[in-house]
């Protein structure tokens, strides 16, 4: 098996890579929220709880999720990403909907609706995580009663090293693996968890505590970003 | 096992943070308990009142609750009724007999009474479980709104807006001799002289961006005061 020796971008094995976190960027929304990791950037914006149509989606039990994912045209790396939804963005509004959903109480909210929508105007792998922490803030914002906020980051393999935080090059590399993860930072549990790739049980295990451990770094700057909003000028 | 607030009181919390630590302590509003440690339920801003630690709210939609006396704007007129917007999820509805005092004939045309895009204030009489809303006109003070603006703020800055004993509003309109009526949902109509409109506009905007530091009233005081060109008093009058 080939050695990874260093990083393509230089980085440490367990370093991510430079963060940013605003919340409240755009103004007219209920709650929203910018994230960036690297060069993947991520906008998330809720709309709600609002009145739900189709009305054969209302549930008299409960408010319910939307999550709309979408990579800008212009975003990737040049070779223009096909605009409006496809099979893979429908997929990852899917999955990021079921990694917020286990913290939010939408039961006060019958027959409504909770919307977000997550754009990337510049992606660089690891776009499903960075929706997620950006959309976990935007529903803080919106002032929605949530357990806990989610964090997401990506693990992965790259040769014979695990890495965290993979770029596009690691990702698309030939002999590895991506795994995302989603942690609710207080309780350590996870809400997201997917493999592309193949690695083995030690990696794997080795991939998650890792992951989990750089959530606790994502989680800061979360709170942070969270609470600036409020800071007295 | 020690038992105390990990927070300080009028921190800003975030979901899932933890405020204090010990069976005693009891979650108020916006808080629950998860074993030994009562956790934020969503951003807010502590408050500890004794034993008992709960969250203000600092952003969120209006839910209706009995009794509230709201700003509504009518959107649809039924059978034997109005359905009004109320700057929430859900809509209400007011019904003939809760509408007007007045004598409605059979077959009326109930347009003629309030229309399509009229505002007026009224108040939640009742609320169900699956948050069907019903509004009430008749009460005092209750009515349709003719001219004017409506504002829209954050419903969770309402209080402030009011400030104690109404002293809040009292001073704007004192100062820019506008007629204001505040809803608890967040809809604020405001009606005087074109000048005294955008002033007080102004000064609910400023409310709104300010509402969760201290000293509020003196400041609005002197803001007033500077764009009015009269004194302003930070107990101006009754309401």
């Amino acid at each position: 098996m080939s050695v990874y020796s260093k990083r393509f971008d230089g980085r440490g094995f367990d370093e991510l890579r430079s963060m940013s976190a605003k919340v409240g960027v755009i103004p007219r929304a209920d709650g929203s929220a910018m994230f960036q990791i690297g060069k993947t950037m991520a906008y998330a914006a809720v709309y709600g709880p609002r009145d739900l149509h189709p009305k054969f989606m209302q549930n008299p039990e409960t408010g319910i999720l939307r999550v709309n994912y979408n990579m800008m045209p212009f975003s990737g790396h040049g070779n223009r990403v096909r605009p409006g939804g496809g099979r893979r963005s429908k997929e990852i509004s899917m999955v990021i909907q079921n990694a917020l959903l286990p913290v939010l109480n939408l039961k006060e909210y019958p027959n409504a609706v909770v919307d977000i929508f997550v754009e990337l105007p510049q992606t660089d792998a690891g776009t499903r995580c960075a929706a997620i922490t950006a959309a976990a803030m935007a529903l803080a914002d919106a002032g929605l009663e949530m357990k806990d906020l989610v964090c997401a980051v990506a693990a992965g393999r790259v040769m014979d090293k695990v890495v965290l935080d993979l770029n596009y090059l690691e990702d698309s590399h030939e002999d590895g693996a991506d795994i995302p993860v989603a942690i609710l930072p207080n309780s350590g549990k996870v809400t997201l968890l997917q493999m592309d790739g193949e690695v083995t049980r030690e990696q794997l295990k080795e991939a998650i505590t890792k992951a989990k451990d750089a959530c606790k770094k994502i989680y800061e700057l979360q709170k942070a970003a969270l609470k600036e909003r409020f800071v007295r000028e | 096992m020690t038992e105390q607030v990990l927070v300080k009181d009028k921190e800003i919390v975030v979901p899932g943070e933890k405020l204090a630590i010990g069976m005693s302590f009891l979650p108020g509003s916006g808080a629950y308990r998860d074993s030994e440690h009562i956790v934020a339920q969503r951003l807010g801003m502590v408050s500890v009142e004794g034993k008992v630690i709960k969250l203000i709210a600092l952003s969120g939609k209006y839910l209706p609750k009995i009794k509230d006396k709201i700003v509504g704007k009518v959107i649809d007129v039924l059978m034997t009724g109005w359905r009004m917007e109320l700057n929430s999820p859900y809509s209400a509805v007011m019904t003939l007999k809760d509408a007007t005092s007045e004598f409605i004939a059979r077959g009326a045309d109930l347009r003629q009474y309030y229309d399509l895009g009229d505002y007026v204030v009224c108040q939640v009489v009742n609320v169900t479980s699956q948050k069907l809303v019903d509004v009430s006109m008749r009460g005092p003070g209750l009515q349709k709104l003719r001219g004017g603006r409506v504002v829209e703020v954050s419903p969770q800055k309402v209080p402030r807006i009011v400030g104690k004993e109404g002293s809040m509003v009292a001073m704007i309109k004192q100062a820019t001799g506008c007629e204001i009526i505040v809803g608890q949902n967040g809809w604020i109509w405001l009606s005087g002289e074109p000048e005294g409109e955008v002033v007080a506009e102004q000064a609910i905007r400023k409310i709104e961006q300010e509402a969760h530091l201290g000293g509020l009233t003196d400041r609005m005081a002197t803001w007033l005061g500077d764009k009015t060109g009269k004194s302003v008093a930070p107990r101006g009058g009754a309401q």
